[in-house]
């Protein structure tokens, strides 16, 4: 220590006074409802008996078990496809382009979500409808005959999701690749490794945390969302954010509602738990 | 084509560059079919695309209800903001400055809320609110938005404080500067360029905010449940007109707040 | 009638201690109004702890501060009569070279004529009056240091602290604002405390050099006598180079010791006091015969020449190197002991020559083991 080292008062008194309001106001609107959540969601609605009778229907029940397997199962294409993608879109960023043109193709990355959350799944639907811009131009190029029916599916779902999570994906992985030495893959090279061996064990093993953030995200935001398969997924496979929305507009039903809000919340919770090892190899590395 | 155009189209180089057109085509495709049918002449918004007009533009700015919906959003915005930059600021400060016991465990907490989905955050508000019979409003919509938002200014704003930062408010408070004094005239204006940066950021994620905002409130509504609203009636060129001014005032925004921080990053370097 | 001026400052043993570590053991100092004092010492040694004590940014855990016989130990920075220039200057970024240079003036009971004015004065006394609206992003390494200068000059501090203020700053830069801060010192007549790890900028600056090491003091005195006559082996080695010879008091008359070492006696002055002020200080008392001591010689007090003095034993020259003005030599003893010294060129040695080096009784002094 050769500078004069900042004043940190011993009584911590006045520095938590200062961090007083946005405790109080995290635990009176977070904690609290979370924690009237999870005791509301211990009481049937129907009966008014107390128990985890909500939460065995959500896995016992044919409609509320397909909508949690749905809504894994969706999750998880999206979360692979996305990085599928996303991963050549960042690694031709950082190996074709200069610094400057990097940075301007970022920004236009990130452009089109500018737009309202809403609009951007609506602007799929006018894209995807039957008589969308899409099915126009297959149908004048002469590619197809009828229309395709893409709107109202599960893959147009999944196109909504894929759009936002290859960006967002491009991003983390982006931030991870710039970060690594060029000198490391050189030298592997210089070793005699060959190009596809030095990307499988130099490369892709430095970029694992961007990947990891990336999907933790695509897991928390797809799991939780209710806008994009709503407007664009139709109703033959409804995912366990439309049937908390159900329970709560149609039913009223908010004790099963905050019960599978509470599940979604536990699948989260594991999906941090399984990427944590690479998440906090990311901070390490930072 | 001839034969040397074509193997460098296909050596990496180009193999990258097609790839990157081919991932930008399809992540600017539906914006682009958006704004284009916000001018079309017609009342479809679908190819064949019919002269360009605003009559679109000028439905939306008629209709009472999405105006009104854009103020409210504004207000929820601009108030929800706020305070999550005052509360996120105190915060940092309070734990960048001071030593305080159980540290980590208050960092912890306070960012705790952007690992859970906004779903959550709605829900447990809706939960608490009709327990206490409190009526869905603009108020628990605002409160909703602070509770997403203040983690993210905290975030920011803990970010900034550096030793460096700390050693010049201890040349203040050496020249005789109080401690109130030295927020307002020496961090605050130090920490301007982050702090505008995070209301502007703040301020978006609000004005776009759906989920909690559907959930909280019931007469007066923001914009994102306004749209929602119109949604339902299918496609309409009203709709991209709406989503195409949202784009392009957002786009302002995000611009305003990228020449700040970049200028920040300028300036210490 | 003669008043006996009352110290300044006065440090009356501080303790501070850090986890597993005690950073200053019970550090007492005197320090006179006006007078230009450097603490010096390797990093760890504690002299920015004492620093920071002094400012009142750190709080020590024993001891008292009294600055003008007033105790400030407890007084926030803001309070007390000194003003910190800090290592990185702590400027503030978003204000004009004139505006930092005012902050502490907006404080004070002060029309805006005569803050303007001040401001004024203080950018004239660093040289500063053609940047005073430019930004601090635009001035250059030495330009910043001479605003955070003349930002605690201006509030009039009774005793400004300066953190190893030109430890950013290149060689030549060095020299130059060390000449400047003398100046400055000498024309406000305030009593300034500076801390670096440079003996070299010790010497140059100081009327009063603390040395310190582990969170004690140990040697204070102007920069000739620490240097000349040090009081212990760790300034002796701190402070230049020397030849140290180690071996037991054999017999003591007066201050004149006789050193009994692996190769034969010598002869020399025993060290003063730590604190021992004057230039020709009385010598401690400390060593007695049977006394493990050391004996220091500078290497620029030997020759060649046996006239009036005492010789050591035959050395080989080992090493030579060329230093312009002088040649430092290196050599070693049949029996292995380590000798450096310095010499004009045309009287250099070659490498391998046996010479036999000589030093006055004077020249040599003897400290402690």
């Amino acid at each position: 220590m050769s500078e004069v080292t900042v004043r940190k008062t011993p009584d911590g008194m006045k520095g938590f006074l200062f961090t007083l309001p946005a405790l109080a106001w995290l635990a009176t609107f977070f904690a609290a409802p979370l924690l009237a959540m999870i005791v509301i969601s211990l009481r049937d609605s129907a009966t008014g008996q107390i128990g985890i009778g909500n939460f065995t229907r959500i896995f016992m029940e044919k409609s509320y078990e397909s909508a949690l397997l749905n809504s894994v199962a969706l999750t998880a294409t999206v979360t692979v496809a996305s990085l599928l993608l996303a991963y050549p879109l960042a690694y031709s960023i950082v190996t074709v382009l200069s610094r400057r043109m990097q940075r301007v193709a970022l920004t236009f990355a990130v452009l089109p979500f500018w737009t309202s959350y809403v609009v951007r799944s609506y602007a799929w639907l006018l894209v995807l409808a039957p008589t969308g811009f899409l099915n126009r131009l297959l149908l004048a190029l002469g590619l197809i005959h009828t229309h395709l029916r893409l709107a109202y599916t599960p893959t147009a779902t999944e196109i909504g999701f894929v759009h936002f999570f290859i960006m967002l994906d491009t991003l983390t992985i982006y931030a991870s690749l710039v970060q690594i030495n060029p000198r490391l893959a050189l030298a592997a090279r210089d070793l005699g490794a060959s190009s596809l061996r030095t990307f499988l064990t130099v490369t892709l093993p430095l970029s694992v945390p961007g990947i990891a953030v990336g999907a933790f995200l695509t897991i928390v935001l797809c799991l939780g969302d209710y806008v994009t398969p709503q407007i664009l997924g139709g109703m033959r496979a409804i995912v366990l954010p439309q049937t908390v929305m159900m329970q709560i507009q149609k039913h009223l039903d908010l004790p099963m509602a905050s019960a599978m809000s509470l599940v979604l919340t536990l699948i989260m919770a594991l999906a941090y738990l399984g990427l944590r090892r690479f998440l906090d190899a990311g901070e390490r590395s930072r | 084509m001839n034969i040397l155009s074509l193997r460098r189209a296909l050596s990496w180089k180009g193999l990258g560059l097609l790839y990157m057109l081919a991932c930008y085509g399809f992540i600017f495709l539906p914006v682009i079919v958006l704004v284009l049918f916000s001018f079309q002449d017609g009342r479809l918004p679908v190819p064949p695309f019919h002269g360009p007009t605003l009559f679109w533009y000028g439905e939306v700015l008629a209709n009472s209800r999405l105006v009104a919906a854009m103020g409210n959003s504004f207000l929820v915005g601009v108030g929800s903001s706020l305070l999550s930059l005052v509360l996120g600021f105190l915060a940092a400060y309070g734990l960048a400055r001071y030593r305080l016991r159980g540290r980590s465990l208050i960092r912890g907490f306070l960012v705790l809320p952007m690992a859970v989905s906004y779903l959550i955050v709605g829900m447990g508000l809706l939960v608490m609110a009709s327990w206490a019979h409190i009526a869905p409003s603009l108020w628990l919509v605002g409160i909703s938005h602070v509770v997403i938002n203040m983690p993210l200014a905290f975030a920011l704003c803990a970010a900034q404080f550096s030793e460096t930062q700390a050693r010049i408010e201890m040349a203040a408070g050496d020249l005789g500067a109080s401690l109130p004094r030295i927020l307002l005239q020496v961090t605050v204006p130090m920490m301007a360029p982050t702090l505008i940066a995070a209301f502007i950021l703040c301020f978006t994620l609000s004005w776009d905010e759906f989920l909690s905002a559907f959930l909280l409130s019931r007469f007066e509504i923001t914009l994102p449940v306004a749209i929602w609203g119109i949604l339902r009636g299918g496609l309409n060129p009203q709709t991209n007109a709406i989503g195409s001014l949202v784009f392009f005032g957002v786009v302002a925004l995000a611009l305003i707040a990228e020449a700040l921080l970049f200028r920040k990053k300028k300036n210490s370097a | 009638m003669t008043v006996t001026p009352l110290p300044h400052l006065c440090i009356e043993k501080i303790v501070k201690r850090y986890p597993g570590q005690m950073a200053l053991d019970h550090v007492s100092l005197s320090v006179e109004r006006g007078s230009y004092v450097v603490l010096l010492g390797p990093s760890g040694s504690g002299k920015t702890t004492l620093l920071s004590i002094i400012g009142g940014f750190t709080m020590p855990e024993g001891g008292a501060i009294r600055i003008g016989g007033e105790d400030v130990t407890a007084f926030p920075p803001s309070r007390r009569p000194t003003t910190t220039v800090f290592q990185d200057y702590a400027l503030f970024p978003h204000m004009t070279v004139a505006t930092n240079v005012g902050f502490g003036l907006k404080m004070k009971p002060m029309s805006p004529q005569e803050r303007k004015q001040r401001v004024q004065d203080m950018l004239r006394l660093v040289g500063l009056e053609q940047q005073r609206d430019r930004a601090i992003q635009a001035l250059s390494g030495g330009q910043r240091q001479r605003v955070a200068l003349a930002r605690a000059l201006a509030v009039d501090p009774e005793i400004l602290l300066l953190d190893e203020p030109l430890g950013a700053l290149d060689l030549a830069l060095r020299r130059q604002v060390q000449e400047e801060l003398r100046r400055l010192q000498r024309q406000m007549n305030r009593t300034f405390i500076h801390v670096t790890h440079d003996q070299e900028e010790a010497m140059a600056l100081a009327d009063l050099v603390v040395v310190m090491s582990h969170g004690r003091i140990e040697d204070v005195g102007t920069p000739r006598r620490v240097y000349l006559r040090p009081a212990s082996r760790f300034t002796a080695t701190f402070m230049g180079e020397s030849t140290q010879i180690t071996g037991r008091v054999a017999h003591r008359a007066g201050d004149v010791l006789t050193l009994e070492t692996a190769f034969g006696t010598i002869e020399g002055i025993a060290a003063p006091n730590p604190g021992a002020v004057g230039d020709m200080p009385s010598s401690s008392t400390v060593l007695q015969k049977d006394d493990e001591a050391v004996a220091i010689i500078r290497p620029e007090n030997f020759t060649f020449n046996p006239e009036n003095k005492q010789s050591l034993p035959t050395a080989t020259v080992m090493e030579m190197i060329f230093q312009g003005n002088y040649v430092r030599i290196l050599a070693l003893t049949d029996a292995g002991q380590e000798l450096v010294l310095c010499l004009p060129p045309q009287q250099a040695p070659t490498v391998g020559t046996r010479i036999v080096p000589c030093c006055s009784v004077d020249d040599v002094v003897i400290v402690p083991a």
